[in-house]
């Protein structure tokens, strides 16, 4: 029966996306932040992983398809940019300026932590990307030789954490425009935060995604910078 | 026939990225190339908008669950990240909350100050 599942290479991608799917469903049933469809898919997946005594290669065998679109994915991203052209135009110097400030604040307080705590070079550029996209952060660290699984770990930590904090957090410090909303959520929190900027409105959403291409971006060059510093 | 159009035409951007990533001796992933390529034709009008739209729609909602994976390699990688992993999540925590607060408060300075300059514009208009 265990030869029978892991076999199968449909059978990373069916439980990647059953997991997903029932994370969705508890998501809907109690509105918690911690109901996280993404951490509750995780979570699931690596339970029955080790419940079954299944290792990581059988399991990686059928989901790598899903990886595999993860390239194709992130070029699309162009699309809901171009789409939002007219409202990037208007405000671009204001954009700008704020995903600019949050990947050097990023960059910068992973500086601060690496001097801090006597971290290693390896070390401090898998910090470097911790708080954009997937996607770039993983060819980040790759390029320039850091522990991808590490910032995996990070990156996931910060969108989750910033998907359940960030309407708090805006309110408390009195950030009620949708355009700094939108863009504080995805610079600093990227696709998983931009879940939340979703629900809060149409701007929101906007200039969320828009900040997780422009923030990815932005943080290629910086990590580049930053990694000769230390 | 669209889907497949439109696939295809993601794929070859996707595959121009790759080989642009190989060739330019920069640390910027494939997908970003892929990804400036379709910004820059969908905003020249070289690729229509229709050439790649339900598609790319598609992956970008899709997208969540293609994290899944490497997520879930966190358990292979346990052994390595065991000993950093409290004070990596603490740090995460905090400099999460403050990039979040940096970012939204210099962002909605500069637009309510780029707003006063256009209604002072507007006003030596009229």
């Amino acid at each position: 029966m265990r030869e029978l599942l892991t076999d199968s290479v449909y059978f990373g991608v069916m439980i990647s996306l059953s997991t997903y799917g029932l994370g969705v469903l508890l998501k809907k049933r109690f509105r918690l932040a911690i109901f996280n469809p993404l951490l509750i898919a995780v979570a699931a997946t690596i339970v029955l992983l080790l419940t079954f005594h299944i290792d990581y290669e059988s399991y990686y065998e059928g989901a790598k398809y899903i990886s595999y679109l993860l390239t194709p994915a992130t070029v699309c991203l162009a699309i809901p940019l171009y789409e939002q052209l007219s409202l990037l135009k208007s405000n671009y110097r204001a954009i700008l300026l704020g995903i600019l400030s949050g990947v050097l604040t990023s960059a910068v307080s992973v500086l601060a932590f690496t001097l801090l705590f006597h971290f290693d070079h390896n070390m401090y550029v898998t910090m470097l990307p911790k708080s954009i996209t997937m996607a770039i952060g993983m060819g980040i660290t790759e390029e320039l030789n850091g522990y991808v699984t590490i910032t995996v770990a990070m990156i996931i930590i910060t969108g989750i954490f910033g998907n359940m904090i960030s309407e708090w957090l805006l309110r408390c410090f009195r950030i009620t425009d949708p355009v700094a909303k939108g863009i504080a959520i995805g610079t600093s929190s990227h696709a998983m935060g931009t879940a939340k900027a979703m629900e809060m409105g149409e701007i929101e959403g906007a200039m969320s995604s828009l900040a997780i291409a422009v923030a990815g971006l932005l943080t290629v060059f910086a990590a580049i910078i930053f990694s000769w510093i230390w | 026939m669209k889907y497949l159009q439109q696939f295809g035409v993601i794929i070859l951007i996707s595959f121009v990225g790759e080989v642009l990533h190989t060739l330019i001796p920069l640390p910027v992933p494939a997908s970003i190339y892929g990804l400036l390529i379709l910004f820059t034709g969908l905003s020249t009008h070289l690729i229509p908008l229709s050439l790649v739209r339900e598609t790319g729609k598609f992956l970008i909602e899709i997208m969540p669950v293609m994290f899944i994976p490497a997520a879930v390699g966190i358990l292979e990688s346990w052994g390595v990240l065991k000993p950093w992993f409290f004070p990596l999540l603490v740090f995460t925590l905090v400099s999460t909350v403050i990039v979040m607060t940096v970012t939204g408060k210099i962002t909605q300075l500069a637009v309510r100050k780029e707003d006063e300059e256009e209604s002072d514009y507007e006003g030596t208009v009229d």
